[in-house]
């Protein structure tokens, strides 16, 4: 399993996602590093497909696909399991792709 | 950095507002309290503390305290930020408080504001008494500690000097020209 973190700097909560990812890897026992990538420019979000930050990707694959992806350098809105928006995925969501990544989508 | 700290008095505008007003930060000298925040469409930290802001001026309405929020977004780069996009917003979460759209940027770097949301509150004299975020926490409202503007605000209200005067913005940066 190959997982990615794609952050952009500017936005803030990048690191606590990062500790989310790792924190919720360790419990589903998923050993590996992740791919942590810093995203710095335009034309480096579209070149990586980048909706905004934190972005994570399993196996190539988004664990929340956006139904109108544009590729820049922003924050990302993920809705959450209540409805909530949120800066950051929530811990349900990154475990759900982990145990099943094959029901993502291409990031 | 911005360009206001606590003491300081408010720098004035003239901006158009989704009511298709124009709205002068002078119309609200009769106010109590004024919070000029810093905000936008797009950014998810403006959107989870959206309805803490609309919840903040139905409770503080009836006190005398107005929330102005203010877009300076760039939308040609980024338009869920246009004017319509504003209206639209604005209509669908029923702001209760006049959404403003600064796009020469001018205010925005006036203030020297630097995030969505910043907030910059001033009392009845229109001087700086809190600058900052909205609460400790922008992913839970229920897990909230510290109600920064809340507090802020009470304490205005009371003519005391907010006990938290200034934070630490968190949300996006606001996306210049």
């Amino acid at each position: 399993m190959r997982v990615s973190f794609l952050y952009y700097e500017d936005c803030p909560s990048h690191d606590l996602a990062l500790e989310r990812l790792r924190e919720v890897m360790a419990e589903e026992s998923i050993l590996g590093e992740v791919e942590v990538i810093k995203v710095e420019t335009e034309e480096q979000a579209r070149e990586l497909r980048f909706v905004g930050s934190p972005t994570i990707r399993v196996d190539g694959q988004d664990i929340d696909p956006p139904s109108d992806p544009r590729y820049a350098l922003t924050c990302r809105a993920y809705r959450l399991e209540d409805d909530r928006i949120s800066p950051l995925p929530s811990e349900d969501m990154i475990r759900r792709a982990l145990r099943s990544p094959a029901k993502s989508q291409p990031g | 950095m911005a360009n206001l700290k606590p003491g300081d008095k408010a720098i004035p505008f003239v901006l158009p507002g989704v009511d298709d007003r124009r709205h002068a930060l002078e119309n609200y000298a009769d106010k109590e309290a004024v919070a000029v925040i810093f905000t936008c469409n797009h950014c998810p930290y403006a959107r989870a503390w959206e309805d803490r802001l609309i919840g903040i001026q139905a409770d503080y309405a009836s006190h005398g305290v107005q929330l102005v929020a203010i877009n300076a977004n760039d939308a040609k780069k980024y338009p869920d930020d246009s004017f319509l996009r504003m209206k639209e917003r604005s209509e669908k979460k029923g702001f209760n408080f006049p959404y403003l759209y600064d796009e020469s940027q001018e205010i925005a770097r006036a203030y020297g504001a630097e995030r969505t949301p910043e907030i910059f509150l001033f009392d009845k004299g229109g001087t700086l008494r809190y600058h900052g975020t909205v609460d400790d926490n922008y992913e839970d409202p229920a897990a909230v500690k510290a109600h920064y503007l809340r507090e802020a605000l009470e304490e205005v209200l009371a003519g005391r000097e907010p006990s938290t005067a200034k934070t630490t913005p968190v949300g996006c940066t606001i996306k210049w020209k």
